[in-house]
């Protein structure tokens, strides 16, 4: 058994309240002062199915999920049987008395006996588990205390007490778990997902605008930017398709919004004309695309990273974009503030590729530093620079991007192919100059590129080449490993354009590199071929619809080294 | 006051004797009235020879996408609810390749004017059947007559209780000049469905077809939906003009204009805030 983490998993059928009992024992350890990674894993129903709510506590930031269970709490004895083989020895089963366990030891809570009314069942288990790992009944009360103050004193009171009677109970019991994990870097520290963490990035850089078509697993970005942007004046609309969405974010965005659209593989391939049109029309978008398994409509709930390919090529005709793939809630954050910036600056979509593995990790994040954010750039509200030119042709592509209806100057914006003065052409001259002209903003997008993050010693045996929230597993597997070889990782959190000179020389000096991906075909790895020529012989590739993790990244390289 | 001349004075590249001189040169006569100057003025519109309006206008445009014009035109009201906000493009467009973004435009009520430039033909494509065209009309791409009926969009505009429905003709400019100065007045989205003959490729709806059928009826209270109803079924041997409908209902709620939004930094610390 690791000493590091304990992972406590909690399963059940979607509507059992899996997710507030999570959500409620995740804050209380955070608050407690533990690093955390919650992983949810959830089916496409609202009600019945096996979804499970895993939260992997430690006092030493955690990288990434793990397959192995030191407390599971099974609501129904689907959760039990199903998951029962990966509880590691010396862990522990809790349970209600209302089915079998065969012969596995449980701790088996008698819900009827501590709780008035089934209603009360999840603080009931709140109270057990929170007992289970050690965290002190104070902070549980505290968070209930929040959690129904809207709801009176009455329901507070009548909660408390089934906190109290629970927490006795399990704290009178003998269960053979006593493994505790030692405090990781204090409280004060926020508790939040991807998504949220992509909104707040978002609301940070400014935005003030979304409009969006709702698909999992993305649509909690626009839910988090609705419920915290709009009191504050952020706009919003849920469009009628995608198609509209990207369309009504051009013309926010060409008025003087600040501009974000969201959606999933199979509604960014409608956004996909428009994309185009941000290109043509040099209108300033930030696109986040939250993957899961296609092609098509594929699992909804599931994870994978293989719309890289999609959004790479998504548009027609030839226009610059970045593209960036987060692989923590801090990146999430502060990588979609640059994509605002970037957007903004050069007046073309740039992309957040995440995933929905990221989108529902919850962690403990250091609170964002506001004040120590960049400045996002802004469009002009005043011409005073004679005639005004949109699509002006300057050094650097960079045209001068004013809004319309703050000064005598027009401003036209066209999707076909225009003079500087946005006027239709078929002019072959023209045409050149415009399409260099876009494309010159390609050098600024590459001076600005972030180069990968090298994790281990120089020249390592093995290189693990890994993008986005790959990463954690990548790093956790290098650190369990037991070989004799020496491991390093290599991590882009931008994934377009590359800048070879940030990144070959760990490419060339590692004795062998592995690609490590959620996807069958190596997308990111091909990219890097196209980019370098750089060919990358080796695969771990995970395409089951589950987020990748150490052991499964162990595992492949045992099959390769 | 607002001349004409301020709104410019291109050359097109319509065909001479199309009806989209007369809806360009009534829109301009509306403006004008209404006192709008040019930089207050933001026109989108879609792909299409109806579409090409703005690029003949003096004033802000986003010419976009074939069919994408209304949702462009309802994020730029979004944005700046202090401009006027026009929606300009042809009924293949908007009814068709656009008609899921018209339903939703209807319903969503924001405030701003649809005009469209209904020729019952696709005219940049040369000719081929439109949402619009009636069953049976003969075309090179339905040599054995269209075999769909007539996508009726005054009909669905009241169905849906849309709050202002209108229908103009281009052969008649005043009129249209001044259907369009209401629809723009009007708070709300707005419907100005304009007949306009396209010379090259509808033989059969031309001026003649169209001057001997519209009439404007006398008596009729926009207010009644159930004869705005009525009469918004009549296109055929007699074809009304005028304000169909026209109600007052909740319109889209908008806020600052978004260029000058800013947020207070300690409201985003409050939020952040909210996650520990
Ligand atoms: C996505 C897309 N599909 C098809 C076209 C080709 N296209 C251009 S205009 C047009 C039809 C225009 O008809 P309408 O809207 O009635 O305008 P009109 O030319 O009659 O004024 C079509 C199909 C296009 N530009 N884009
Ligand atoms: S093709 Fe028809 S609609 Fe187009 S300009 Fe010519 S006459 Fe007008």
């Amino acid at each position: 058994m690791s000493g590091k983490s304990i992972n406590v998993v909690i399963g059940g059928a979607a509507g059992q309240g899996l997710v507030t009992i999570g959500q409620l024992l995740s804050k209380a350890v955070v608050r407690a002062g533990h690093h955390l990674l919650v992983t949810q894993r959830y089916m496409s129903r609202v009600r019945g199915g096996l979804n499970t709510y895993a939260i992997r506590m430690g006092g030493e930031d955690l990288s990434g999920g793990t397959e192995s269970i030191d407390i599971l709490a099974a609501l129904n004895a689907e959760a039990f049987s199903r998951h029962v083989g990966d509880v590691v020895d010396g862990g522990l089963v809790v349970a209600g008395t209302d089915f079998e366990t065969g012969e596995r030891e449980a701790l088996r809570i008698p819900f009827e006996e501590l709780a008035p009314k089934p209603l009360f069942h999840n603080t009931v288990m709140l109270g057990v588990l929170g007992r289970t790992i050690g965290l002190e009944r104070g902070i549980l009360e505290d968070l209930l205390r929040q959690t129904f103050g809207r709801k009176g004193e009455e329901v507070i009171g009548a909660n408390l007490e089934v906190l109290r009677n629970a927490y006795a109970w399990a704290s009178d019991r003998d269960y053979g778990f006593s493994r505790r994990v030692g405090p990781g870097s204090g409280p004060g520290r926020m508790m939040l997902n991807g998504n949220e963490a992509i909104a707040l990035g978002a609301l940070a850089a400014g935005c003030n605008f979304v409009s969006y078509y709702p698909m999992t697993p993305s649509s909690s970005v626009a839910m988090t930017l609705i419920a915290k942007g709009a009191p504050l004046g952020l706009q919003y609309e849920q469009a009628e398709d995608e198609l509209a969405a990207m369309n009504m974010a051009m013309g926010a965005s060409y008025a003087g919004a600040r501009t974000l659209v969201t959606t999933s593989g199979g509604g960014f391939a409608l956004m996909g004309e428009a994309v185009s049109l941000a290109g043509v029309s040099e209108t300033p978008v930030v696109c986040i695309v939250v993957q899961r398994p296609g092609p098509a409509t594929g699992m909804a709930t599931r994870t994978e990273q293989a719309d890289l390919d999609l959004v790479l090529h998504a548009g027609h005709g030839e226009f610059p974009r970045a593209v960036f793939a987060p692989a923590t809630p801090e990146e999430c954050f502060y990588l979609t503030h640059r994509a605002f910036d970037l957007a903004e600056t050069y007046q073309t979509p740039v992309f957040v590729l995440s995933e929905q593995y990221l989108a529902d990790s919850y962690r403990d994040v250091e609170p964002f530093d506001l004040d120590g954010l960049p400045e996002v750039a802004r469009p002009l509200l005043e011409w005073n620079g004679g005639e005004y030119k949109r699509y002006a042709e300057t050094e650097d592509g960079v045209s001068p991007r004013l809004v319309p209806g703050f000064s005598e100057a027009l401003v036209r914006a066209d999707s076909h192919e225009h003079d500087e003065s946005s006027r239709v052409t078929e002019d072959k001259a023209v045409r050149v100059n415009q399409n260099s002209k876009r494309l010159r903003k390609e050098s600024g997008l590459f001076e600005e590129v972030i180069g990968p993050d090298y994790y281990g010693g120089e020249n390592a045996d093995v290189l693990l080449v890994c993008w986005g929230p790959t990463l954690g597993a990548c790093l956790e597997a290098v650190d369990r490993y037991e070989g004799d070889k020496s491991l390093a990782v290599l991590h882009f959190k931008q994934v377009y354009p590359l800048r070879e000179e940030q990144f070959m020389d760990f490419l060339e000096s590692a004795g062998r590199v592995v690609a490590v991906e959620g996807n069958a075909t190596a997308q990111f790895a091909r990219v890097i071929a196209g980019e370098t020529g750089f060919v990358i012989p080796d695969r771990v590739l995970r395409f089951d619809g589950r987020a990748m993790t150490w052991e499964y990244v162990l595992k492949g390289l045992t099959d390769i080294l | 006051m607002v001349s004409i001349e301020e709104y410019g004075d291109f050359d097109t590249s319509w065909c001479p004797g199309c009806g989209n001189f007369l809806i360009l040169k009534s829109l301009k006569q509306a403006l004008a009235v209404q006192g709008i100057a040019p930089r207050d003025v933001i026109i989108s519109s879609g792909i299409g020879q109806a579409a090409k309006l703005p690029h003949y206008l003096r004033c802000n445009m986003f010419n976009g996408l074939h069919g994408r014009a209304l949702p462009v035109a309802q994020g730029i009201k979004m944005a700046n609810p202090e401009a006027a906000v026009l929606c300009v493009s042809g009924d293949g467009c908007t009814y068709g390749e656009g008609g899921n973004h018209f339903l939703a435009a209807i319903r969503r009520n924001i405030d701003l004017t649809l005009l469209v430039h209904d020729n019952q033909i696709y005219g940049l494509t040369k000719g081929q059947a439109s949402p619009t065209s009636a069953r049976g009309h003969v075309t090179k791409a339905q040599p054995e007559g269209n075999r769909s009926d007539a996508f009726n969009p005054v009909s669905v505009a009241v169905a849906m209780k849309a709050g202002f429905v209108a229908r103009a003709f281009s052969g008649e400019p005043e009129h249209l000049s001044e259907v369009i100065r209401e629809a723009m007045a009007y708070k709300g989205f707005s419907l100005v469905d304009i007949l306009q003959p396209c010379v090259s490729f509808n033989k059969v709806n031309t001026y003649g077809w169209y001057s001997q059928r519209v009439y404007f009826p006398q008596n009729h209270d926009p207010s009644d939906w159930g004869a705005a109803m009525v009469l918004s079924e009549e296109f055929g041997d007699r074809i009304p003009l005028g304000i169909i409908y026209r109600a007052e209902k909740p319109v889209f709620g908008l806020g600052a204009r978004l260029a000058e939004h800013e947020y207070d930094k300690n409201d985003l610390k409050a939020v952040l805030q909210s996650y520990t």
